[in-house]
């Protein structure tokens, strides 16, 4: 696939939103919970469908998730919306508690992720939701790429056995995935041609990995070859897959939109050291800074989460490596 | 627009009994009304500009920022790094708008600097950070107001200090358990020192606050917590004149009051209407909304021919 072809998709969160209305339609065992959060979690159409799945708590984080708990604990599969930052900071004892350490299998919605919310800055940012989550047990964690996993990530979640966090963004996302491709929580996929050697593995996750993959071309351009994973599971964490991108490639750079402590490159930089596999390695995502002041792609920009910016990492990577 | 030089000349050192000296009089009443218009004329240009803010919320609590720092509360550019000085936190630090406006025309910034609100690089977020001079603290997150409040008071009574600990939070936002932990402690330690304003336009993003989440009655909730609760129409800068210049309410209790308001309070269209929560005018409703402002002052300086 490339850029030519890829067309525009609607938002990740449009894409749970009309998942989960589709999916409620048969099981009325699903709910939804919000905290004045209907709207920005675009479920406002699914709380009219459906008012008797849908189950409003007011401006009260921490007892939204509380309630969702106990919710599941009666057999409902909730999911509980809310903005990423206020879920996985304000609710993080409820979600470690009440869902992940009693083991409820919650769907924990975190809505508007990263610098999704932009200027609305660093109270409304979410950069340590997947260290949080990571250092807790029993809570799997999903950060969707573009529409097609979103959905798949949805229905996968319905009857996941295990408490699950989701993260979603709001800007229109393209479509990188062919509505065939392989989605199964827990297993990275591989977007470019699979190959003996690759100049560069780019892992990303999220709403990075497009920038990541019109990356792939730009390097491409140069007679350079990538390999773009979309590691869209963070836990379970795809060791084999992200393994074999490593031994295969000259140089790594992962790439996230969160901390560059405790997210993808984290993990995938303690993995493969551990594992034995040692390369050139960059991690590309927000430093630890006060962050700048902008849009999501100001902020994306700014910190080199672009086209441009991961190639020219990855060129310079490469020629460090070959100095 | 000669009338707003009165504002200027005020005591430096304003306690409540120096406050209650204070010449209330139409000029003054007038005068700041006349501040009013000039901040919702600021605060929906910073919107306007920046695409993004939170307009009804801003509007419905302009009215009581300015009474507090027009007549209420001693907080000057000069003053600033003292401790016993009054103190305001802006709890519902969406409302960032309408506090912008205040400061700088208070003289903490220059007007200019508001070009940048919202803009790339820019320190002026589009939520309080301390990194803008006038702002103690860093807020957004609903909830969190209060308890840092009830901390400063708590630190004045400490130090024997004569200052009172200002903050005023969206009725939506008292859902979040952290005001009712945070009331308990404020009547634990008696901190008749604290003011606590809450914002009560009946609305929040998805409605109603009765609908979204009932917490009515709130006076009954506020005073079975522990405070001296009063009403005021929020939106009346004479009303709101006279019941602050009464404060403390009642020694030996923390303060707070209702303040009945509109959300959108200014421009017709905007009122009382949930979507203008965090909509930005488009050029046309832009346009109207000056004009609408523009007449209101035209009323205003007519009345003041008059005499
Ligand atoms: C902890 C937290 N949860 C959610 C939000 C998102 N949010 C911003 S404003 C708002 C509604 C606030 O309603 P209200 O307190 O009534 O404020 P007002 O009507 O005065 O604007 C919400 C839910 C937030 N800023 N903080
Ligand atoms: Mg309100």
């Amino acid at each position: 696939m490339d850029s030519n072809e890829t067309s525009m998709g609607v938002a990740n969160l449009d894409a749970f939103a009309d998942t989960l209305i589709e999916l409620a339609a048969n099981d009325h065992d699903i709910l939804v919970t919000a905290s004045d959060s209907r709207g920005s979690g675009r479920v406002t159409p699914f709380a009219e469908k459906y008012p008797d799945q849908f189950i409003e708590i007011g401006i009260a984080e921490q007892n939204l998730v509380g309630v969702s708990a106990g919710l599941a604990s009666m057999g409902k599969k909730v999911f509980v919306v809310s903005p990423a930052c206020f879920l996985t900071a304000r609710a993080l004892e409820q979600i470690k508690n009440d869902v992940a350490y009693s083991d409820h299998p919650v769907k924990v919605i975190g809505i508007s992720a990263g610098v999704s919310y932009g200027v609305l800055g660093t109270t409304h940012h979410s950069l340590h939701d997947l260290a949080a989550l990571q250092a807790i047990n029993n809570i799997d964690i999903v950060v969707p790429a573009d529409n097609f996993e979103t959905g798949q990530a949805i229905r996968a979640a319905v009857v996941h056995p295990r408490p699950i966090y989701i993260r979603l963004g709001k800007k229109a996302m393209p479509i990188l995935h062919d509505p065939t491709t392989h989605f199964e929580i827990g297993k990275a996929i591989q977007l470019t041609p699979v190959r003996e050697e690759y100049d560069v593995a780019l892992i990303a996750t999220g709403e990075t990995v497009a920038p990541a993959f019109f990356a792939s071309q730009l390097l491409a351009e140069q007679g350079l070859a990538s390999c773009v994973l979309s590691v869209h599971s963070l836990r379970p964490f795809d060791e084999q897959v992200v393994e074999q991108a490593a031994t295969h490639s000259k140089s790594i750079v992962t790439v996230e939109e969160h901390s560059v402590n405790g997210g993808l490159g984290s993990r995938v930089a303690s993995f493969l050291m551990q594992a034995g596999v040692f390369r050139p390695l960059r991690i590309v995502g927000i430093p630890d800074e006060h962050t700048v002041t902008g849009s999501q792609d100001e902020i994306f920009n700014h910190y080199g989460i672009s086209a441009q910016g991961l190639a020219q990492t990855a060129l310079q990577l490469l020629k460090k490596e070959t100095v | 627009m000669a009338l707003l030089n009165f504002i200027t000349h005020r005591n430096k050192y304003s306690n409540s009994e120096m406050m209650t000296h204070y010449p209330n009089t139409t000029d003054h009443y007038r005068a700041l009304q006349a501040k009013s218009l000039l901040y919702r004329k600021t605060l929906l240009k910073l919107i306007y500009s920046a695409k993004a803010g939170h307009t009804g919320g801003s509007l419905s609590c302009v009215d009581l920022l300015n009474v507090l720092y027009n007549h209420v509360m001693d907080i000057t550019p000069q003053n600033f790094t003292q401790m016993n000085r009054d103190h305001y936190i802006h709890s519902k630090g969406h409302a960032v708008e309408a506090l912008y406006a205040v400061l700088a025309d208070k003289g903490f910034f220059p007007w200019e600097a508001l070009e940048t609100v919202g803009k790339y690089g820019s320190n002026f977020v589009g939520h309080p950070t301390r990194d803008i001079p006038g702002i103690e603290q860093n807020t957004g997150a609903l909830g969190h107001g209060l308890a840092f409040a009830v901390g400063m008071a708590l630190a004045a009574k400490k130090d024997g200090l004569t200052n009172r600990i200002f903050t005023i939070m969206g009725d939506g936002e008292l859902v979040e358990g952290s005001i009712w932990e945070a009331s308990a402690s404020a009547a634990h330690y008696k901190l008749d020192n604290l003011v606590a304003i809450v914002d009560r336009n009946t609305l929040q993003i998805s409605g109603q606050t009765e609908d979204v989440m009932a917490m009515e009655p709130l006076e009954d909730k506020f005073k079975a917590f522990g405070y001296a609760v009063c009403h005021v129409d929020g939106n009346d800068i004479a009303a709101l004149v006279d019941l602050f210049d009464q404060l403390p309410f009642e020694k030996g209790k923390p303060n707070l009051v209702l303040a009945h308001t509109t959300k959108g309070k200014g421009i017709s269209f905007i009122e009382d209407k949930a979507p203008w929560h965090h909509k930005v005018p488009s050029e046309t409703e832009f346009e109207i909304a000056l004009r609408e402002l523009g007449l209101a002052e035209n009323d205003l300086e007519v009345v003041d021919g008059l005499e």
